[in-house]
């Protein structure tokens, strides 16, 4: 019983790349909204939103491609690794 | 016994005084307890993002406030452009994630036994600790502020609530012709473009309802500490007449008599006197020993937010001593916020926490629908030891706009939940 109680308290330890994205991703929170969900719709929610889509729009922001308000400002913030990264954990979000 | 009348304030169900009587009872499903005092953007999200990240570390957030009110989008009360209920939140919303608000004031911490005193609920013992403290003003560093401000001659309205409201009843009896007097103290304070959309925002009230009257600035800084040129271009299109600037003039005193701030230079009279004192940490911060640096500010450990003057204790926001480029702002708490909650997490998991690279972004009104911006982008360095600015990342804003005014309130709308829902 005390064995599977304590077992119990132990959260499963999340992948290193998940808690990278995770991490770097609870920044965006402040527009995009907790996990991406955004509770207004000009701030884009990005929770459940294709990864590949994420990767290229902030590649596209960087470039200067897309034009932005904020986001070619911030993207020129991110390595590739990174931006992949926070791609899958929001991709992983539900909407 | 005292930790139980806190128990039943914070409205939890089995009483439980240390993390070994946790253990040991049959309730108790918790493998560590986090204080974290101050239900400001810094520590509401600490407090949220701990649960959400870790559901078995228990959370008791110590708010004297029973509501949250925004320090961002004040200065639009102020101007009459919203209203005082649009700036608040209530802490339901965490409550909801499982965090025990308790509506108290922390009056002294005491580290070496892990324990936090309140004012009503008695003694509250942690594993860790967050403190969130905000900004206290240094009255002192202006003759006869405190009697002046007591008599309602002088108001600083820096933190949203009481003063917001009395500021801007002041601004709405103002005769037309008379002057606003703002007075900004020497940078670090809390949130650096404030003042100047404060300016702004009041000047395009006054175009419209009193158009004879003025702005006038008196800054300790030699120029606009945020945005010049954006502040500069919105003043001379929009409020040229009304908005008069002076840099390097610093308010040593306050005569209320004959409503007079008296600066180094000169001595200058108005009809509503808005003076911002110097700030430092949070008065907690100072009593438990956090300040480290100019005798204001508490340093911390970057990649942990943990405070280098105190193990075990790990301080957020405005009270920190800021990073290169950081400034003192809601976005950049609300990061910090997460970079403690992460590493809290790991370091109670027995784990080495990693650097977290956050992000911030001030939008400020420079009219009713207009608004500027500035963005950064910090990272650690592992050779200086501290979160540095990404070289070629952030900026602001290519010219002010309504787009921008939009944005700023959904950033709003999405920090406040962020941190409260
Ligand atoms: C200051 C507010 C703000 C922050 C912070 C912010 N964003 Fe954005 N984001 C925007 C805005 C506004 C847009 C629309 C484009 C623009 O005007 O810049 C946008 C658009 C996007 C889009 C395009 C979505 C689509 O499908 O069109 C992506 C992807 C994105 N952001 C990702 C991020 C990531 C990742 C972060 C964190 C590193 C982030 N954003 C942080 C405001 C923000």
């Amino acid at each position: 019983m005390l064995v599977l109680a304590a077992a119990a308290l132990v959260a499963t330890p999340i992948a290193a790349q998940d808690l990278q994205g995770r991490n770097l991703a609870a920044s965006c929170a402040i527009c995009h909204g907790t996990e991406g969900r955004s509770v207004t719709k000009d701030m884009v929610p990005l929770a459940g939103l294709p990864r590949e889509h994420i990767v290229r729009q902030m590649q596209d922001f960087k470039s200067g491609k897309r034009p932005a308000t904020v986001m070619h400002q911030i993207a020129k913030g991110y390595t590739e690794a990174q931006i992949e990264a926070m791609a899958g954990w929001f991709a992983a979000q539900k909407r | 016994m005292k930790r139980r009348d806190f128990l039943k304030l914070a409205g939890a169900a089995a009483g439980a005084s240390s993390l070994a009587e946790l253990a040991g009872c049959a309730g108790a499903s918790y493998k560590a307890r986090v204080v974290v005092v101050g239900g400001g953007f810094g520590g509401a999200t600490a407090a949220k993002y701990l649960r959400l990240w870790d559901s078995a570390i228990e959370v008791v957030l110590v708010e004297r406030a029973s509501l949250f009110t925004s320090c961002p989008l004040s200065n639009l009360v102020l101007a009459g452009f919203t209203a005082m209920d649009k700036i608040r939140q209530s802490y339901d919303g965490l409550r909801r994630h499982g965090v025990k608000v308790a509506n108290d004031e922390a009056t002294a911490i005491d580290a070496a036994k892990k324990i936090v005193r309140l004012e009503r609920g008695g003694d509250l013992s942690y594993d860790r600790l967050v403190v969130s403290p905000g900004v206290d003003f240094s009255f002192d560093e202006i003759q006869d502020y405190e009697p002046a401000m007591k008599a309602g001659k002088v108001l600083h309205a820096w933190k949203a609530g009481p003063q917001t409201v009395d500021l801007r009843r002041q601004l709405e009896q103002m005769r037309d012709g008379g002057v606003f007097l703002m007075s900004i103290p020497p940078a670090p304070y809390r949130c650096p473009p404030g003042p100047y959309e404060r300016a702004s925002v009041v000047a395009d009230y006054f175009k419209r309802a009193k158009p004879r009257a003025k702005v006038l600035v008196l800054d300790a800084n030699p120029d606009i500490t945020s945005k010049a040129g954006l502040f500069k271009t919105a003043w001379k299109d929009l409020y040229g007449g009304i908005i008069e600037y002076r840099g390097n003039c610093k308010a040593v005193g306050i005569d209320a008599a004959t409503m007079t701030v008296k600066c180094e230079v000169e001595d200058v009279r108005g009809d509503v006197l808005n003076v911002i004192p110097p700030q430092g940490a949070g008065d907690i911060a100072r009593q438990a020993g956090l300040i480290t640096t100019n005798n204001r500010w508490c340093d911390v450990d970057w990649r942990t937010m943990e405070s280098k003057a105190v193990p075990g204790v790990h301080v957020l926001g405005d009270a920190t001593l800021s990073g290169p480029a950081m400034p003192k702002s809601a976005s950049m708490a609300s990061n910090h916020a997460k970079i403690a909650a992460a590493a809290i997490v790991e370091i109670l998991a027995g784990r080495t926490p990693a650097p977290v690279q956050i992000l911030n972004t001030c939008y400020s009104f420079v009219s009713e629908k207009e608004a500027i911006r500035v963005s950064s982008v910090h990272a650690w360095d592992d050779k200086d030891r501290t979160l540095k600015a990404v070289p070629g990342s952030g900026g602001v804003s290519a010219a002010r706009s309504e787009a921008e005014g939009g944005y700023a309130w959904s950033w709003a709308r999405n920090i406040w939940a962020d941190s409260l829902a």
